[in-house]
């Protein structure tokens, strides 16, 4: 009975799309009404190929649904390689603008594969990594198998679903206009289908735990999507033109869209590439390190000051706006008193490994992750800096900015997701060892000098070019023309093109890395190794 | 009184203080004498079960105040 209710939906919804494809009103919605009847005709024949299948008999409460997670660390090193590589041909377009030749205009020209680029390594590689990782954590430590059956593979294949047809619509001029939130409104809708379903999920098997405590890494993962949730449907509250088209005008207008757009962007930045990153440091760099969080209680403190002062932040995006002072100082405030919690989070990642540091000479992952912890700490000392208005008077629309998101980008989020990637590899597919811990060495280096790279020409280049708008001479005339700092800056564009491709060449590694230990290491003896080291 | 003055008025008076309050009583909360056990409990529990599910039959956990012996 439900086959055949999964089958009339799955038909109705490619038959609707493919009459929508027809009416669209433009091309990104065409195109995205193809991606959803392709995708449902596709699904549909698979539902069609097991109907009357016998039911399996075997009992798979007694094991972990890790099928899914092995689809995460395969979706989030894919999206990973993607993005990265957009990442670096966006920066040589802003290096040789003679790299957005005229033929790609309207595809391939910077201004279309930024919010690519964006939202591939934000929602496609974060997402991926912070959905595997929530998985492969909350059955853990809650010690059932995921709850929902299959949802949680409806929460895999969604999100997948919702990262084509992002793509496919960013290139074609598809957009909200706003930034980290550009996807149009009918992608919004679904990634609020599969939101929801991924807090199902969660919760649902937080609910059935035999573990009697919700261990800290839990509380962060939750965090992030419930809050996600929140800001999601807040942000993109729009009013489509027509249902054939992918314009939408959004219900807020002038400044308080603004603050809405920056309340989200920032918590964005907050619960999504924080919290939830965090979520997956008090579970991996513990269990890398094979001895407990330093302070349990320092945690729990790290998370409740995280969640109270966060939410606030927001507003220090709009300094010198229309945004009255006060919303701006409020937060300003915030944001410096958020050193706290950021730095006594960094301490406890890192206090983690007090008695252990010989560790950090012997084993290339648990490195990647202490990197990683210091990339949190500095770039969480950088960005409150950056948000007290007379440093933001210098710093704002300057690259600046660009380089600190990176710092935070690559070094925090990326270097812990590298981590949890080799962490997970040999322990899902069952594998003795890692394929080669020098590979992993070659990459966390290349990683390393790759970012430092990035940074540090960003800061060059972004403190250059605020020094050079703000020069006025004796008569109190501008001395130099915007030009003129786009000219002085091309030798850091190149420096911090070379930075990224070090990065993206450290990943390619990761990837052979990986795939060598799927193939071709020896499969872990099956040794009573699950008796629980009570 | 316009409903923007009420609920500013309200949010940077009452609301703040409301929420000081409960985040100055979650850390207290956490400080609590007695917790130590239950926290190191907690901070271990991500070295059980790293195979399987708990079975229903074996408890999952030992309770704290036995560890705490």
């Amino acid at each position: 009975m439900w086959e055949y209710l999964k089958l009339i939906v799955l038909a109705v919804v490619a038959v609707g799309a493919a009459i929508a494809a027809n009416y669209a009103h433009d091309l990104p919605y065409m195109v995205n009404a193809v991606v959803v009847m392709l995708a449902a005709a596709i699904t549909f024949l698979w539902t069609l190929r097991h109907v009357g299948d016998p039911p399996s008999l075997a009992d798979v409460s007694a094991n972990y649904n890790d099928g899914v997670v092995k689809a995460g660390v395969i979706a989030t090193t894919f999206w990973g390689i993607v993005g990265f590589l957009v990442g670096v041909v966006i920066a040589f377009q802003l290096a040789f603008p003679e790299l957005n030749p005229a033929w790609s205009q309207g595809i391939l020209n910077f201004g279309r594969l930024r919010p690519l680029h964006t939202s591939a390594v934000i929602f496609a590689f974060g997402g991926n990594a912070l959905i595997m990782s929530s998985f492969y954590i909350v059955q853990r430590t809650s010690a059932v198998r995921l709850w929902g059956g299959n949802l949680g593979w409806f929460v895999f294949w969604g999100w997948q679903l919702m990262i084509v047809l992002a793509a496919t619509s960013y290139v074609l001029g598809g957009t909200q206009g706003k930034e980290y939130a550009e996807t149009v409104w009918y992608i919004d809708l679904w990634i609020t289908v599969v939101w929801v379903a991924f807090l199902l999920t969660f919760l649902g098997t937080l609910m059935s735990r035999k573990e009697p405590h919700i261990y800290v890494a839990n509380w962060f993962l939750l965090s992030m999507i419930v809050t996600v949730a929140m800001l999601h449907v807040v942000n993109n509250a729009a009013i489509p033109v027509s249902l054939f088209s992918s314009q939408s005008v959004p219900v807020y207008s002038g400044v308080q869209d603004a603050m809405v757009q920056w309340w989200y962007g920032h918590n964005a930045v907050g619960f999504f590439l924080t919290a939830g990153f965090l979520g997956m440091m008090y579970y991996f760099v513990p269990k890398q390190a094979e001895r407990p969080i330093y302070s349990y209680k320092l945690s729990i403190i790290h998370f409740w000051a995280l969640i109270f002062l966060y939410i606030w932040a927001g507003p220090h995006h709009l300094h010198y706006t229309a945004l009255p002072d006060w919303a701006s100082t409020l937060g300003m405030v915030f944001s410096v008193m958020l050193w706290m919690p950021s730095w006594g989070g960094m301490i406890n990642g890192l206090m983690t490994l007090s008695g252990a540091w010989d560790k950090l000479r012997t084993d290339p992952i648990i490195r990647m992750m202490v990197v990683s912890i210091g990339f949190y700490g500095m770039s969480t000392f950088e960005g409150p800096m950056m948000s007290i208005r007379a440093v933001n008077s210098l710093s704002h629309y300057t690259d600046w900015t660009i380089g600190h998101v990176h710092s935070g980008a690559l070094g925090w989020n990326g270097m812990i997701t590298f981590g949890v990637l080799y962490f997970l590899t040999p322990r899902l597919w069952n594998r003795e060892r890692l394929y080669s811990l020098q590979l992993v060495s070659w990459h966390f280096w290349l990683a390393t000098i790759g970012i430092v790279l990035y940074a540090s020409s960003m800061w060059v280049t972004g403190i250059m070019e605020g020094l050079m708008w703000r020069e006025v001479d004796a008569n109190g005339f501008l001395v130099n023309a915007f030009a003129d700092t786009v000219a002085a800056k091309f030798p850091m564009y190149v420096v911090r093109a070379l930075g990224g491709t070090l990065f993206l060449a450290g990943a390619l590694i990761m990837c052979y890395n990986l795939w060598k230990t799927v193939t071709s290491v020896d499969r872990k003896s099956t040794a009573p190794s699950a008796v629980p080291a009570e | 009184m316009e409903t923007y003055s009420l609920l500013r008025e309200f949010a940077d008076s009452w609301m703040l203080l409301a929420l000081t309050v409960v985040f100055v009583l979650v850390i207290f909360w956490a400080w609590r004498p007695g917790s130590r056990a239950m926290h190191d409990d907690a901070a271990n529990s991500i070295f059980r079960h790293d195979a399987s599910p708990a079975r229903d039959t074996q408890t999952a956990h030992r309770p704290s105040k036995e560890l705490s012996k």
